[in-house]
């Protein structure tokens, strides 16, 4: 039990830096200023869910590992976050989608946490719950902007959303981990939020008349160290100094 | 701060101004009344300005580029989260300055690409790399040191807008050289590795740092004019003197030697004395040869040419729902 | 080519309820909702804000400041408006 909370905690703690991280590569790069200080603010509410997330699992774990630890000394195949999550920022359409694929989904997930039996998760919920409505918020009207904006923004995020669909199927998958704790009271029953989340990407994209996709094959391993490719470059920078120089304090 | 190459003399336009205006302008000033954005004032002190500022706003967003540059390999959750607060501030503070800029007539699409055509200037400090961890803390310290030196008389300056611009920022400033002075504290407790980094970080920034106040005064050209207008209230070598007072004993608590064999504490002036800057350096680097120069600009149009599309999507949109509603309306009556 | 002009918002934040909304700033954007949350992400990241208020500075109708005299001047000697105009004996206390 202690294993499995300690796990789950961990996969959530995953998402969280690696979209912060993700993220954190738009800071100085953006499309225009009030944009560029936008994703920051949303990198930042990430960075500090990773870390309460973090320093929670390490507890959990017993070990002495801190958040530092545990977030710059694993391994890919030991980084459990959502495939969606570690896809690049191929453009600002890639960006926003996956924000927004996310966002309904965490929106619901941290909904239904607040109510979980371990009060560690509940409060981590809560606080998170309103970082990610304002995420879904963001991300949706740019999703509008983008599918109703121009040509060339509608051909965009059409490939955007054709893309990254096929990693939105993972969010919903429920292991013996999840199903053992879910059974407990203290995870999210993330199949059932499926619907709710459904019906809040299909009025986001009629807004901007865009189609969902229509592809039923999902792709999954995040939550098992299976990874794409792009991870173990989203970590190679990322735990550069820490690895190359074991067991400092910065 | 960032105002380094202002210190070049505005070209006056030859039309004369109206003296009697000039004079009742130049009396508000001296009232230490702030001239406000719709308030006559003469076609020197707009164009001094819009130039001041705009190079101020470019300074603070390619300043965003040599901090950015370590954002990604932050050694620690914390130290992550204050970068990218401190580099997300930086771009804060450019939009406010490019807010106020544009009070006085000019665009932000034109002063962005003025930076993009070269034909605007922004602060030499930000064309030197950033090449280990610990510059992130040096520039927190130094080079944001220097800058709030600059910014803090600003506060004052008599333009309005300016003067509010600079009263938020300097508010805002007051982290960035904490968290970098910190970073560099973290790592001199730490071990041969980190404190060799500090010291290779302070010995490339230490220069370039003093150089941001300017050229020397007997070298500056005329800063008669913005002296009088309080827009500037201290010249670049008592600005730098300060800087250097200020911060030499905090290396001392630092640990680390500061690159100048020249420094040296003057009992009689109560000064520290230190070393000539290496000036044909400095213009060269203004003339657009430092190792980042060419880099720093192409990540800024970069940024802005790959982003064209979406500032289009959101015109496209905005302009479509106005119609849509235009549309709605007449369809109603 | 010249860039299309994406709109300039004036923004006005409320820090604490009980005061009015302040003049903090202005952001671009290209329609309201756009502006709402550019200025809720640029103003308030230090928790200075309850309320925001945007509006698009080309609705802004402003004073000239050539008309001050005109405009401002005729109040100033309206000293009877102000209570110290008024001497009131010391024993009637605070009024
Ligand atoms: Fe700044
Ligand atoms: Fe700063």
């Amino acid at each position: 039990m202690a294993n499995d909370l300690f796990t789950y905690t961990m996969r959530l703690a995953d998402d969280a830096a690696i979209l912060s991280q993700r993220l954190a590569g738009w800071c100085g790069h953006a499309s225009h200023l009030e944009e560029d200080i936008a994703l920051t603010n949303i990198a930042l509410d990430q960075i500090g869910c990773a870390r309460l997330l973090y320093a929670y699992a390490g507890e959990i774990e017993g070990k002495g590992r801190d958040e530092d630890a545990l977030c710059f000394n694993r391994n890919e195949r030991e980084f459990t976050n959502l495939l969606l999550l570690e896809q690049p920022n191929d453009d600002f359409a890639y960006a926003i989608v996956r924000q927004f694929f996310y966002s309904a989904y965490v929106l619901l997930f941290w909904q239904a946490l607040k109510s979980s039996k371990d009060e560690r998760l509940a409060g981590i919920a809560a606080k998170a719950e309103k970082e990610a409505a304002y995420h879904l918020r963001h991300s949706a009207e740019w999703v509008v902007r983008l599918g109703d904006g121009t040509e060339e923004s509608r051909s965009r995020i059409e490939e955007a959303i054709e893309f990254l669909w096929m990693y939105t199927g993972e969010m919903f998958e429920m292991d013996e981990v999840a199903t053992a704790l879910a059974e407990q009271g203290i995870a999210v029953d993330a199949a059932a939020i499926k619907p709710a989340w459904n019906k809040s990407i299909n009025e986001v994209f009629a807004r901007a008349d865009l189609s969902v996709p229509t592809g039923t094959w999902m792709q999954t391993g995040g939550r098992n160290g299976e990874h794409s490719e792009h991870l173990g470059h989203v970590l190679a920078p990322m735990q550069y100094l820490q690895r190359a120089y074991p067991g400092l304090v910065w | 701060m960032y105002t380094q190459s202002l210190n070049t003399a505005v070209q006056r336009d030859g039309a004369e101004e109206d003296p009697q205006k000039l004079a009742a302008f130049q009396a508000k000033i001296d009232r230490e009344e702030k001239i406000e954005p719709n308030d006559w004032m003469p076609a020197a002190y707009r164009k001094t300005l819009i130039r001041q500022i705009s190079q101020h706003a470019h300074s603070e967003i390619v300043g965003m580029l040599p901090e950015g540059n370590w954002i990604t390999r932050a050694p620690s959750l914390k130290r992550k989260a204050a970068l990218l607060a401190k580099v997300q501030d930086e771009g804060g503070h450019g939009l406010y300055l490019y807010s106020a800029a544009e009070t006085l007539g000019i665009s932000r699409e034109e002063m962005v690409e003025q930076l993009h055509t070269g034909k605007a200037k922004y602060s030499s400090i930000f064309n030197y790399p950033t090449l280990n961890w610990a510059d992130v803390g040096a520039v927190g310290w130094l080079v944001d040191g220097a800058a709030i030196m600059n910014q803090i008389p600003l506060c004052r300056c008599s333009y309005g807008p300016y003067a509010r611009a600079m009263i938020r920022i300097c508010k805002e400033e007051s982290f960035h050289q904490r968290q970098g002075y910190e970073l560099l504290l973290t790592m001199m407790k730490g071990s041969e590795d980190q404190r060799q980094m500090v010291q290779d970080a302070v010995n490339r920034l230490w220069w370039p740092a003093l150089m941001m106040f300017g050229p020397s005064d007997k070298d500056s050209v005329n800063t008669a004019d913005s002296m009088r207008w309080k827009i500037k209230r201290f010249t670049n070598d008592e600005l730098r003197q300060k800087f250097v007072d200020a911060t030499v004993p905090q290396a001392e608590v630092l640990g680390i030697t500061l690159p100048d064999p020249d420094l040296r504490f003057d009992e009689e002036s109560g000064h520290y004395v230190y070393g000539e800057p290496n000036w044909e350096e400095f213009y060269n680097s203004i003339k657009g040869n430092g190792i980042c120069n060419k880099q720093r600009l192409k990540d800024r149009v970069k940024a802005h040419t790959d982003g064209a599309w979406v500032r289009e999507a959101a015109l496209a949109y905005a302009r479509k729902e106005r119609e849509r509603r235009e549309a709605g309306k007449q369809a109603a009556e | 080519m010249s860039e299309q002009h994406t709109p300039l918002w004036e923004v006005f934040i409320r820090s604490r309820n009980g005061m009015s909304h302040r003049h903090a700033g202005s952001i671009h954007a290209a329609d309201a909702e756009m502006a709402l949350q550019a200025a809720r992400d640029v103003y308030t990241r230090r928790g200075e804000g309850l309320s925001i208020w945007v509006v698009p500075s080309a609705a802004i109708i402003a004073s000239d400041p050539s008309e001050k005299d005109m405009m401002f001047e005729p109040t100033g000697d309206k000293i009877y408006r102000h209570p110290t105009f008024y001497e009131i004996p010391e024993e009637v206390g605070n009024m």
